[in-house]
């Protein structure tokens, strides 16, 4: 196998992903000029692009398994970055599969589906980034689509906030994080992680450490990990509902694969340095996802809470760095794209008075009208708040058992608790679907579409004990032959 | 043919086919309901069945585990699936599974929305309660304990009375306010032993200081389950809640995993800190055995009375526990199946009244001998068992505890019996005020007697409490051997500490 033909296999997905970017263009451009049926447009336009992501997803599979180095070693594919572009294209495909013709909420245009693909070609290239600059790059591919989606609801207050508030933030992160590495380009004399990593070997410098901490707090605006969160709950709550759902179930990975990354290869001797930032990043996100989430009433806003709490028990476990904690982050990331996806579904389902719900009172009543829904809800719930034997214990139980091996055990303690404080919302959705009454009726013919997304997440949730065995051992595999 | 199963994981899993079924039939409201009711009571009756060849099968002069099946479940990792049972789970699995049929016939007529949905969380509970008891794994214990919430959750949630939302809530948060504690220190042993096997984790030694604080995380749990004096302020809330036959397993199998988390993990595991915490546990029980008796004499709610008296029960089966002797700890088993089989029953009895005038409060009744002779006489005996007539299998639990108690220290022995007089007191004024006195208010007159299905219930409660009474052998000499092996480990580890010394 010659180099060209090693390149070009290696970086298929994305390659998939570019091509069909283009084809979208030229699709919305075209077929605008025709003004015949909007609908069949979009439907055309949403078939491309879950078309893309599911190819995309082929070419995952069929990734060679060892590592592999890109362009000059700007990019890595290693079997870690295989798995989470995988988990990255399921959660893409499920959050445009959610999204229905005729949604509303001013996402109803070619743009949108465009500027989603263009976002997760950007995160597919964060996932295996290698240096500093091709990091940025890949970052900002990610997130000026995710800018622009956000806002898209034009006629809405709420959204444009999001967008503006969003971008502002970001922009300000990306500041951060220029700034970081251009600190840490200084002291190593590289971008190249595996060169700053050398530079490190000689212990680390202040000014490198200093880098390093401007560098994983731009990253942990982008996990939207604590004290990072400010954007979340806005963005969350302006944004379109499947724009919200994109955020909840996709990005994440992807930033939360380029921090592993980050910590690991390029900072790998200066672990002892970087894992007091995480601890505290973690600690902190974990009791203000809890404590914030109680109190809100819009369930968008409470699953904004929910996600930075996860993101805190998530960075539990990369902050041991140690072996044990990388395969932690890996399951707990695939339980947290099942469970989004799920939750999503469900909401993005029910509708009253014709639009989609935002309310959490809006749920009350609903396993009267919607039995499979709100069963599904509930599981998703007890799941999300770690009551095993669903698949959501299953990540607390490795991550906290990858704390308790580095001896963390005041986080591991700190994490139980906030997932006990995280019980009593959860609790309070189910007792809205289950004890409660339905104070006005839920529309009828609510779009059933959305059946195959719930029932793959709520069996992977619910059939996770079974697969669990299998998952550990093939992260375990993973960690030890890409880090 | 049969011998050759994995027997527990059938019984285990047996009724998941139930909930199966239940999920895929369709029909109209009542054809729904009426299959809901039989389909659950003939699949919870046919795992009793095999639990009963399991039974007979058993070799109670075998010390050590039976029936044992191994299988890879997270491999490499320590972690298996690993089931059996022994002389301390065997009764737990016995009376669990008994209950669970009994139960949902209790609640054949006073269940009337949502059947179906509650069948399945009555099946759902039953494989989580069998479940935790047949874990020789502590991953699959934990998975198994906690997943009882979810079921017992929503069972107090919709089917319970006015203030189910609270009471719900806070049974919930409770539980797993403790557990996660549990967690913790799960997950610390893990990382010291390497696996969560229960008979390895059972032979290894942790260092004295460390055992110290996994037996604080452990008792977290536990000790919300028993419930201990004083976390057990969520049990009255829950029980006068929930429904008939969710106190019934409530009372009857869900606080007496407490008692086997003690008997499972604590005592083998960490003896030090056992020998060490007994006098703090001591004094915790004795205030919980006086304490609320006291508060059960105040009581005007018939179940809340009966709730507080579970409480008081459970404290007799601490103590026994942690007396480390012979007597006491078969004595806390003994209590523990008979409270099992009382407190159901009586919960059953406030249920049946329950059925008929809508109230629990015990002004609104009196006189109840008048229509309902037959209910009188298994309140009656019932309420005997409850205070520890000898004769009832009340009497040799709470005997064999006291013997226990007093070797282990004879204030506590002199204490704990006090609470028996108190027991005396509230039972007998509560049978006094319900089922005795002139009936004045007329709809008490006019009270249906007992019908078929709920002497159908009474009946096999009863024969239990009398057998066990009479002829306490068939349950002592189950667990004879595993109790002594328990002393062993705890023995073993102390005297050696002594001998450091």
């Amino acid at each position: 196998m010659d180099f060209t033909q090693l390149t070009f296999s290696a970086a298929l997905p994305e390659y998939i992903l570019a091509v069909m970017a283009l084809v979208l263009v030229l699709t919305a451009a075209f077929e605008r000029q025709s003004e015949s049926g909007a609908h069949g447009h979009m439907k055309l336009v949403r078939s491309l692009s879950l078309f893309s992501y599911f190819a995309a997803f082929l070419a995952v599979l069929g990734l060679p398994d060892g590592t592999v180095f890109l362009y000059n070693d700007l990019f890595a594919l290693t079997p870690f970055a295989a798995y989470m572009k995988a988990l990255i294209l399921i959660g893409a495909f499920f959050a445009s599969w959610l999204v229905s013709e005729q949604w509303g909420e001013g996402i109803d245009r070619a743009e949108f589906h465009l500027l989603v693909l263009m976002a997760v070609l950007g995160m597919l290239l964060m996932v295996s980034a290698n240096n500093l600059i091709s990091l940025y790059m890949a970052l900002e591919l990610q997130s000026l689509p995710l800018y622009v989606v956000a806002a898209m609801r034009t006629n809405a207050l709420k959204s444009s906030e999001a967008g503006l508030k969003y971008f502002l933030l970001g922009a300000l992160s990306s500041g951060l994080l220029l700034y970081g590495a251009s600190l840490i380009y200084g002291f190593s004399g590289s971008t190249d992680f595996s060169a700053i990593a050398a530079a490190l070997q000689t212990g680390p410098s202040a000014g490198l450490v200093v880098g390093m901490v401007f560098l994983i707090s731009g990253l942990a605006f982008k996990i939207s990990a604590a004290p990072f969160h400010m954007w979340t709950p806005d963005v969350y709550e302006g944004a379109p509902t499947p724009v919200t759902a994109l955020f909840a179930i996709v990005p994440k990975v992807a930033a939360m694969t380029l921090l592993m990354n980050v910590t690991y290869h390029s900072f790998g001797p200066a672990t002892a340095q970087w894992s007091q930032i995480i601890v505290a990043l973690s600690a902190a996100s974990m009791i203000v996802g809890a404590t914030g989430a109680i109190m809100q009433t819009n369930i968008k806003r409470m699953l904004a809470y929910s996600s930075i709490a996860h993101m805190g028990y998530a960075l539990a476990g990369l902050a041991s760095g140690t072996a044990a904690g990388t395969t932690a982050v890996i399951i707990y990331m695939t339980t947290y794209v099942f469970m989004g996806a799920a939750a999503f579904g469900v909401i993005m389902t029910i509708r009253r008075d014709g639009s989609p719900v935002e309310r959490i009172s809006d749920l009350a009543g609903l396993s009267s009208a919607h039995p499979l829904l709100s069963a599904t809800m509930m599981i998703v719930m007890f799941s999300m708040a770690g009551i095993p034997p669903l698949a959501g214990f299953f990540g607390k139980w490795y991550v906290f058992l990858a704390a308790v091996d580095a001896g963390f055990v005041p986080l591991a303690v700190i994490g139980v608790l906030t997932s006990v404080v995280g019980a009593f919302y959860y609790l309070r959705i189910i007792r809205l679907m289950y004890f409660q009454d339905a104070d006005s009726p839920f529309d009828r013919g609510a779009s059933h579409h959305n059946r195959l997304v719930m029932l793959i997440s709520v069996s992977v949730i619910v059939l996770f004990f079974f697969g669990i065995g299998k998952l550990a051992e093939h992260a375990g595999w993973i960690v030890s032959v890409s880090f | 043919m049969i011998s050759s199963w994995p027997l527990l994981s059938v019984i285990t899993f047996l009724p998941l086919t139930g909930v199966l079924f239940l999920m895929l039939i369709r029909g109209s409201e009542e054809s729904l309901a009426a299959n809901a009711r039989l389909v659950s009571l003939w699949v919870s009756g046919f795992t009793f069945f095999l639990s009963l060849y399991l039974y007979f099968g058993f070799d109670s002069s075998l010390s050590g585990y039976q029936f044992e099946e191994r299988a890879d479940w997270i491999t490499g990792a320590g972690i298996s699936y690993h089931l059996g049972v022994d002389g301390i789970s065997m009764p737990f699995l016995l009376l669990s599974t008994f209950l669970t049929p009994l139960a949902i016939l209790a609640s054949w007529k006073s269940i009337t929305h949502r059947v179906r949905d509650y069948m399945i969380a009555f099946l759902v509970l039953e494989v989580m309660m069998v479940g935790m008891f047949v874990s020789l794994d502590m991953l699959m214990f934990y998975l198994f304990f906690e997943g009882v919430l979810i079921p017992m959750f929503l069972i107090i949630g919709v089917w319970g009375g006015a203030e189910r939302v609270y009471a719900a809530f806070k049974f919930f948060l409770y539980t797993l306010l403790g557990s996660v504690l549990m967690l913790v220190c799960m997950l610390v042993m893990y990382h010291m032993a390497g696996t969560t096997d229960i008979p390895v984790l059972a032979d290894f030694s942790f260092a004295p200081a460390l055992q110290f604080w996994l037996f604080l995380g452990f008792f977290a749990s536990f000790a919300v389950k028993v419930p201990m004096w004083p976390v057990h302020t969520w049990l009255p809330d829950a029980h006068v809640q929930a429904p008939t036959a969710g106190s019934m397993i409530l009372a009857g199998v869900l606080l007496k995993m407490g008692g086997y988390g003690f008997l499972r993990f604590s005592l083998p595991m960490f003896p030090d800190a056992s020998s060490f915490f007994a006098p703090f546990i001591f004094g915790l029980s004795v205030i919980a055995v006086i304490y609320t008796s006291l508060v059960a004499l105040a009581q005007s709610d018939m179940k809340k009375l009966i709730a507080y008296s579970s409480v008081a029960h459970m404290g007799f089966v601490t103590i026994g526990i942690f007396t480390l002797t012979e007597q006491g700890i078969a004595g806390a088993m003994f209590q523990m199946i008979s409270h099992g089989l009382v407190s159901a029953a009586l919960f059953f009895c406030v249920g049946v009244v329950y059925d008929r005038l809508h109230t629990r409060e015990i002004s609104a009744y009196g006189g109840v001998v008048d229509a309902m002779p037959r209910y009188a006489s298994f309140f009656m005996f019932m309420m005997l068992a409850s205070v520890g007539l000898p004769g009832t299998s009340g009497f040799v639990g709470e005997m064999l505890v006291l013997v226990g108690a007093w070797e282990a220290s004879h204030i506590v022995a002199v204490l704990a019996a006090t609470g028996l007089i108190l027991g005396a007191c509230y039972m007998l004024w509560l049978y006094r005020r319900v089922i005795f006195g002139r009936a004045e208010k007329p709809e008490i007159l006019e009270l249906t007697g007992l019908d078929r299905r709920e002497v159908l219930i009474f009946v096999p409660l009863s024969l239990l409490v009398l057998w066990f009474g009479i002829y306490p052998a068939v349950l002592l000499d189950i667990m004879a051997y595993s109790v002594s092996d328990i002393l062993g480990q705890v023995g073993a580890s102390v005297s050696a500490q002594t001998a450091l010394r």
